[in-house]
This record gives structure tokens, sequence and C-alpha cells, in this order.
């Protein structure tokens, strides 16, 4: 064992040194010249504050807005640190419910959003994530049964024509990447900007 | 499931397929040590290396030596990783002042990233400074999986070699897989990732002011050079909580179908490098037909668990799949269809939240694990491990005929099937003994989040995939005591040197062997019927050890669930 020790030693030391900070710090120094908007993290910028990032979604409340996902992060409690609280959309700190599918919780969080969101909309029923819990909790998007099925609501908090509000729901529906991958999507953060644009 | 779902699954196959030849040929010249087209620039920094490592580069080992290598390498990269970890408080490289690491998870941490397991009982993002997700977290990353990869070439070398008294040397094979393998085409893919919108930064996390005013702060990083080896290596340790489902982690399907390649690539690739370095190519296409049967049943049953959706949400009106831990850009098929690519390597990366899946969802990945990851598996362990279950096939097949089995020319002896069974059953005992202990020791219950049957699962699951080298969890059950640290940092190190080092027997004892010629007794090990055989002695082993265990978790969880029945704390 002994005699394997030096090859160990410069073996760890040269691969520290290579792929812990040549090959990373590297990749740093190249993306950030060819790259540095994607490379910082695809900020977005309103008159020159930061609002968020197009890749990470953020919490909507307002009947003015369309809503994205249940978000289940957390984050200290202001009012005791050593506890955590609900924070949703907390981007440092990601994660999902990890609710089980029997969890007797679960069942009753997505009852109580279910009715609330039936209510909202003439008892339709309810796109499944509308009232389910992300796995990033910074789920961007929703699918666009989602964000059609909010449109009477914002349209009608916003005094906008339901038909115009789709119209723009229409205009911001990513389709699968190259028409096959992944699934049909609208960026909520992105739809709302657009929204406040034309109605602030 | 859709029509689009089964596109996009055999989109993944044909991709796969198509890189078994090309990477088996490269890796195979890599290996060994003939010229290749990064020779020119790479040959000079080996030299570099061997000469202060004082090893000769063709300084053949014995087994015993090969395995001596590789212990003292993983033990020094334990400790260095275990440092850097206890003092990421006073060392640079950390914007937003993150604390040391405690003592029992910087031990876990360091455990799970040298075996290639990279289970976190920790949020990337809340945890660990830059300097230990580049300098501590990277580097296992890289030499874990050169090590593998090492141990299976080795292992390779046994059964292609005759009367010879070595197998290779490890100093040269982990060098080589790294900077000839992983770290070019980690370079590209790091390239690729940034410019889907993965962050490459060293700057602190940024605050936003959100569209309702709200404060927003969001955590980036050098996550992309990361994310990825963290693939290619089968590691799957996220640089954030959420890994791959964290859209700066995996922001698009596009990523996504690259990584899940990226996963399966090298894996595959290492049957083809079996084959053409035993001379025979189709000896490694029946060992990976054998994996694809095995993986193509996991995702229909997992795709179809959570493309169904979960009866108990439909009964309120709300209609659709299983999206409770999902993303919307990856919908039910593909986030099955990681959830069982991730489990059938090494890897333990997830898009979705595995302890959110139907519970038939779930017990596929568990399965996938429990087997020992023997599907494409970890780069290198997967291989290694199939070809022990190859050796305890051959002795039942051999008892069958009443002849002593040989496989590609070599007896197989009662040394070779004892230390087969060695490794095959290391498993078990840790999956399911730390399982027992946890679920009748307060210390083990405390940490339970989910009650009924799912919260046995959670135990089992992170055993499983503890001792497995996975690292994905069913994310419930807080791991972050000294209970769980302790014991699945054992479970981590018996499944992955209790493998290694039966395994390396088995190369040095097959390399010493003479080949004896094919006859017209031989069984021929390159067509169906030895497909069908390795098949079924895996699900038998595998079955019968595990069902009781999986029927008092995911099946009677199923059971439940389509009798209607939902279980909450203390009901």
């Amino acid at each position: 064992m002994l005699r394997q020790l030096r090859p160990a030693l410069v073996m760890i030391v040269a691969m520290t040194v290579i792929t812990g900070l040549l090959y990373p710090l590297g990749m740093t120094g190249i993306a950030q010249a060819v790259l540095p908007g994607r490379a910082n993290g695809s900020l977005i910028a309103v008159n020159g504050q930061v609002i968020g990032s197009e890749l990470i979604g953020q919490n909507f409340a307002s009947d003015r807005y369309f809503q994205g996902r249940l978000s289940a992060t957390v984050g200290p409690d202001p009012a005791d640190p050593s506890k955590t609280t609900s924070v949703p959309y907390n981007a440092a700190n990601s994660g999902g419910s990890n609710l089980a599918p029997t969890s007797q919780v679960l069942i009753d969080r997505i009852k109580g959003d279910a009715d609330v969101r039936k209510s909202q909309n003439r008892g339709q029923s309810v796109p499944v994530d509308l009232v389910t819990a992300s796995g990033s909790g910074l789920d961007p998007d929703i699918s666009p049964e989602a964000a059609l099925f909010q449109v009477p609501r914002v349209a009608a908090a916003r005094g906008l024509q339901e038909e115009r509000v789709r119209q723009i729901v229409a205009e911001h529906t990513e389709q699968r990447v190259l028409g096959v991958l992944g699934e049909p999507r609208v960026n909520v953060l992105k739809l709302n900007l657009a929204l406040d644009r034309i109605n602030g | 499931m859709t029509i689009n779902g089964w596109i996009q699954i055999l989109i993944f196959c044909a991709l796969v397929l198509a890189l078994v030849k090309p990477l088996g040929w490269y890796m195979t010249r890599v290996f060994s040590g003939e010229h290749t087209l990064l020779s020119p620039v790479l040959r000079p920094v080996e030299a570099v290396l061997y000469r202060l490592s004082g090893t000769g580069e063709r300084e053949e080992q014995h087994w015993l030596t090969y395995a001596l290598s590789m212990l003292a390498f993983n033990l020094l990269g334990f400790l260095v990783l275990y440092a850097l970890q206890r003092f990421q408080d006073v060392l640079p490289y950390n914007p937003m002042g993150m604390a040391a690491v405690a003592p029992d998870l910087a031990f876990n941490t360091a455990v799970s990233f040298m075996t290639n397991t990279n289970w976190q009982n920790y949020g990337g993002e809340s945890t660990m400074s830059y300097l230990v997700q580049m300098a501590g977290l990277t580097v296992q990353n890289f030499v874990s999986a050169a090590t593998g990869i090492a141990i299976a070439v080795a292992l390779i070398r046994g059964f292609s070699r005759a009367s010879a008294k070595s197998v290779g040397n490890f100093w040269t094979d982990m060098s080589r897989a790294v900077l000839y393998l992983l770290l070019p085409l980690c370079a590209v893919l790091t390239v690729f990732y940034v410019a889907r919108g993965v962050p490459q930064t060293l700057s602190a996390y940024v605050g936003a002011t959100t569209l309702e005013g709200a404060k927003q702060t969001i955590a980036v990083g050098p996550v992309a050079s990361q994310l990825a080896i963290k693939m290619l290596g089968t590691n799957g340790g996220g640089f954030f909580n959420a890994n791959s489902a964290h859209p700066f982690e995996n922001p698009d399907a596009l990523v996504n179908l690259i990584q899940m390649v990226s996963i399966f690539a090298i894996g595959a690739a290492l049957t083809n490098v079996f084959g053409r370095m035993v001379g025979d190519q189709r000896q490694g296409w029946a060992i990976l037909g054998a994996m694809g049967v095995i993986f193509i049943v996991g995702v229909a049953v997992a795709y179809w668990a959570e493309a169904s959706g979960n009866p108990l949400v439909h009964a309120l009106g709300v209609e659709g799949g299983n999206m409770e831990g999902k993303e919307v850009r990856f919908g039910t098929a593909l986030s099955a269809l990681f959830a069982v690519i991730t489990t059938a390597a090494s890897c333990g990366a997830v898009n979705a939240m595995h302890s959110s899946f139907m519970p038939l969802g779930g017990l596929i990945p568990l399965i996938n694990m429990e087997l020992g990851e023997i599907v494409i598996g970890g780069v290198g362990a997967g291989l290694y491990g199939m070809l022990l279950f190859v050796v305890l096939t051959m002795f039942v097949a051999g008892l069958m005929v009443g002849r002593t089995p040989e496989y590609l020319g070599k007896k197989i002896e009662a040394k070779e099937v004892k230390m087969a069974i060695l490794a095959i059953l290391c498993l078990p005992l840790a999956m399911l003994g730390f399982t027992a202990l946890a679920v009748v020791l307060p210390a083990g219950l405390a940490s339970i989040g989910n009650p009924g049957p799912h919260g046995f699962s959670e135990v089992l699951y992170a055993y499983v995939s503890g001792a497995a080298n996975n690292g994905s969890a069913f994310g419930s059950l807080s791991g972050n005591t000294p209970w769980y640290n302790l014991t699945i940092g054992m479970a981590m190190l018996m499944g992955r040197f209790l493998v290694i080092a039966p395994a390396l027997a088995i190369a040095g004892s097959m390399a010493a062997k003479k080949t004896v010629p094919v006859s017209s007794g031989t069984f021929p090990t390159h067509g169906g019927l030895f497909i069908g055989l390795l098949v079924g002695v895996i699900l038998i082993v595998g079955g019968l050890t595990f069902f009781p265990a999986l029927a008092l978790g995911p099946i009677v969880e199923h059971l439940s669930m389509i009798a209607g029945q939902t279980f909450s704390v203390g009901g």
C-alpha cells in the first residue's frame, strides 16, 4: 500500500488541478466570453432592473397575472431562523413536495386548489399541472391548456376581451423542440410581461 | 401514453445504439495505448504524470496491486474532498459565505462522490461553496467514473488474456479515461449546455425584484461544467438540490435528451470494447441485448404508470397524468424515461421527484437498482456487474448439462463462482440489512416523511440507492441525520468495494487461465438462448431476493391506491 502512496498523491493533486480548476475555470472563461447572457442565468431586465430569469419561474398571486405551477420550496422562517417555512419559488433552495401519491396531505391539497380553480372557470375540469407542485419548485412553464384555463379570470381582472388574451397566449406557446421533443408549454413570466406591455 | 412519447423513447435508443460502435472503437484504442487524434496534445501531459508518479506507463500490475492502487487513490480522494468541505468557509470561491459542512454530512458526501454514488443529504445551492463544487465534487465525478472504467477494462483483459499474470496498470487506465475520454467530451458538452441556458459563472447569486415586487434570490454558479461530467460519468450529483429538474440544470427537452444519452453512452460502448478486446464483437452485442430487454420492459411499465396518472386525483375532477414533482417541459414521458435510465445506469440524476411517482412508477427504479444496475449500469460498474452475472449464468448452464462451464474459452471454476456470488450477495446484504435495522430503530423511523407503505419504500430506496451506488432518492426521507449519514455511507462503501474486489480477483484468475478451444459441446454466448438465460438468472436472483421487500412497499401502496385508500400521519 505504501508503494502506492506516491502515485496516489501525485494523481489526486494532478486531477484536482486539471479537472477541478483548469477545466471549470477555463470553461467559465470561454462561456463568459462567448455566451455571457446565457452563462449568467438568462436574466431579464426591465428599465435596468433585473426582474428575474426567463428560465426560472416566479410567484404570481394576483388575478391580473397568469399563475404558474404550485411551488413547494421553503426558506428560513423569519420568526424563528432555525425552522423553515413555505416560500414559493425560492430560487436559492429548489425542490419538490416529495409527497406520495397516496398521501392524504397531497389529496387534500389538490382538492382545495381544484375547487378554487373550478369556481374561477365555470366548473370546468382542471388541467393537472395547475394543481400539482413541480419537481424543482421553479418550473417556469405551464401547459397551453393550463394557460387557456386561466384566460377568463385574467381577462376579467384586466378588463380585456377573452379573445385578445387567448391570442397573446397563442403567441407565447412554444411547441415541442424540433417538433417532437418535450411538451408544448407557455413561459408564465414572458406571458405576463407581454400582458403588462399592452395593459400595465 | 402517446405516440409522441414513444417516438422520443425510440429516438433516445437509436442515438445510444448509433454511438456504441464509434465510441467502442475509440475507447479500445485508448485503453490499448494506440495513437489517437488527441495523442499529440495529451501524450506529453501523460508523460509528466507518469514521471512524477514514479510509475512506468507500461508497467503491468497483478490484480492485487491493481486493487491496492485503486484503493490508495480513492482513499486520498476521500480525504481531499472531506477536508475541502470542512474548510470551505475559509477557502476561496465562496461568494455566498457557505459555512463549513458538519462532520457526518461531510463524511457521507465524500464517500458518496468517491464511490460514484452521489447520494446527497444536502441541497447544493444552500450548502456547498463553488470551490467544493469544482475542486471537490467535480474532481470526484471525473475520477470515480475513471475508476469504474479502469476496473471494467481490467476485467475485460482478464477474459481476453491467456496465461498472463497481470491485468494492466491502474494509473494508466485511470489517467487515460480522464484525459482521452471524459475531459474532451465534457468540454464540448459544457459549451452546448451553456448555449441552451445552463449558467457557468463564478459570480454570487443574483438578486431580482419580481413582477409582483417580491425579492427573489436566484442561485447560479459554475453549473454547466459540473453537469457535463455528472451525466457522462453516471455520477448524478446535482449542482442544485432539484438536480436535473431545476430549469438551470436542464432548461429544455433537447438538453434533456443529450443528458439521457450521456448517461448511457460510455456504459453501452463498453460492451463493444469488451467484444473488440475478446476478439468477437457479437459477445458484446449479446450482453447489450440482455440489457436492452430489461430496459425496454422497465420503460414501458414506468411510462404507463405515470401517463395513466393518479386515480385518487382523477376522482377530484382533475384531468391528466401524474404531474406532482414533474416539470411541464418534460411531461410524463420524458420524466418516466429519465427515471428508468438513471437507475438502470448508476447515475442517480433525476428530472422529476421519484418520491411522488406512482407506486409502480417508483417500483421500476427500485428494481433496476436492486438488480445491481447491470442494465448499461454505471460507467464500468455496469459491465463488471453484468459479467459477474454472466459467470453465474454459465455456472447454472453448466450444472444443467453436467459439464464444466466455460466462457470465451476460459473454464469457470469454483474460485470464480465463489467470487461472483460474494459480489452479488453483498448488495442485498447492505440493502435489506440496513433497511431492516432502520425500520425498527427510532433513529431510522424519525426521518420518514410519508406515512404508510410509502414510508417503508423511502427507507428501502435510500439503502438500495446507496448500496447500488446510484444516488437518486425518495426525497421525502430526511437523510441528513447522523444515523443515515453514517449507515448510507457504509452501504455505499460495501456496494462499491465489495463488488470491485471480487471482480478484480476474477480478472486475475481468468487472465492466468489457458484458453480451451471451441468444441461441439461449447455453449455459444452470442445468441438468443444465452441472452434469455442471462436475463432469467438476473430476474430470478434479483426477483426472489427482493420480492418480499417490494411487496411491503410499492406493491401494497399500489393495491391500496386502487382501493381508494390514502394514508395520513397517525391514521
